[in-house]
């Protein structure tokens, strides 16, 4: 609906923000998921994915979001190097 | 029949917890239920006012719960009604003066005496909130149309679930029908889908709330606007019937996709 209206030029309705804002920081609510979980999470990923390939640690995402009925933790990690032929 | 305990929270203060209370209250009453409606916010006595019936407090909750006095002499009837009866907060204590066993205690006597014992819980989340529902078999969880009080609802929902008392029951209200079509207000579809659990009634904002407040008559007792038939309604629906939601915009359709969502078919 939000994307229909931005289509259309129209500014969002505030209840369609609202209910935006409520969806996420309620799952934020209901699994405890603070800046400090987050920050925890998204080492353990970057840990996790070094061992195999070189990551961008600094430039590395971690965000809540929801989309296609479903709430998603997505992490955005840039790639570092070249990597090498084989 | 076994009498039924049901607490009335929300987290959020001033979404109409108080006011709730009284007017399913008196709906029950109007059915022919013995009601006994108790207010647990022990400091701040508000269920007794809305009532109209501050002048008739000799004992309160803890009076009984302390054994000062005995039950029967603390329960005031309200005489618009034959089995409405109001155990009132204490004014003088703070949340501390009674336990969460005593309040099971109490709730187990006070079911000797009525069908329905309906309890007022404080806001937050603390000793109030643990004390109102200690006793209770269901909850009701009141929440207004807002960011602030759906998150305190959402919460509600997780810390009753917590403390085995089921799956409570949403009211919305203090809808503005004109507001939802303009999409300035979230609609009662919009805060079920967020809390995803069982709608038992919608309250259209009333400025006749206010003025049955003022007297002290509340408002279910004959008033014919849109809150007053809603509450009736409400309690109508407590008692099992099935009562369709008044038609303030999708009213039907929301109740058709309610149940798909909480899985009742």
């Amino acid at each position: 609906m939000g994307f229909v209206n931005k289509l259309l030029g129209r500014e969002p309705r505030s209840k369609d923000i609202a209910k935006q804002r409520l969806q996420l920081v309620v799952v934020r609510d209901r699994h405890f998921l603070s800046p400090g979980v987050m920050q925890t999470i998204k080492g353990e990923i970057i840990q996790a994915i070094s061992k195999h390939i070189e990551v961008d640690e600094e430039n590395t995402k971690l965000t809540l979001s929801r989309s296609a009925g479903h709430h998603r933790l997505i992490a955005d990690i840039p790639i570092q190097g070249r990597g090498r032929r084989a | 029949m076994a009498a039924r305990v049901i607490t009335i929270t929300s987290g959020k203060g001033g979404v109409g917890k108080t006011t709730g209370v009284a007017n399913i209250g008196v709906g029950l009453a109007l059915e022919g239920k013995r009601v006994i409606v108790v207010d647990a916010d022990i400091g701040l006595r508000n269920l007794d006012v809305v009532m109209g019936l501050e002048n008739r407090i000799v004992y309160d909750v803890v009076d009984v719960v302390e054994g000062t006095c005995r039950l029967q002499q603390a329960l005031i009837r309200d005489k618009r009604l034959p089995e409405l009866h109001l155990l009132a907060a204490a004014q003088t204590h703070d949340k501390t003066a009674i336990s969460p066993e005593q309040m099971v205690v109490l709730c187990d006597e006070l079911r000797q005496h009525s069908d329905f014992v309906l309890i007022d819980s404080p806001a937050g989340i603390e000793r109030g909130f643990q004390n109102a529902i200690a006793g209770a078999d269901e909850a009701i969880i009141i929440t207004t149309p807002e960011v602030a009080a759906v998150r305190d609802a959402d919460r509600i929902v997780g810390l009753l679930e917590a403390h085995e008392k089921g799956s409570p029951r949403l009211i919305v209200n203090r809808i503005k029908p004109e507001m939802v079509k303009r999409g300035d207000m979230l609609a009662t579809e919009d805060v079920i889908e967020i809390l995803a659990i069982q709608l038992l009634g919608v309250i259209p904002e009333d400025e006749n709330i206010i003025v049955s407040t003022n007297k002290g008559i509340p408002i279910a007792l004959d008033g014919q606007t849109g809150a007053a038939v809603a509450f009736r309604n409400i309690a109508r629906r407590v008692l099992g019937q099935d009562v369709p939601l008044l038609p303030i915009s999708q009213q039907r359709r929301l109740l058709a996709r309610m149940r798909h969502l909480v899985g009742r078919g």
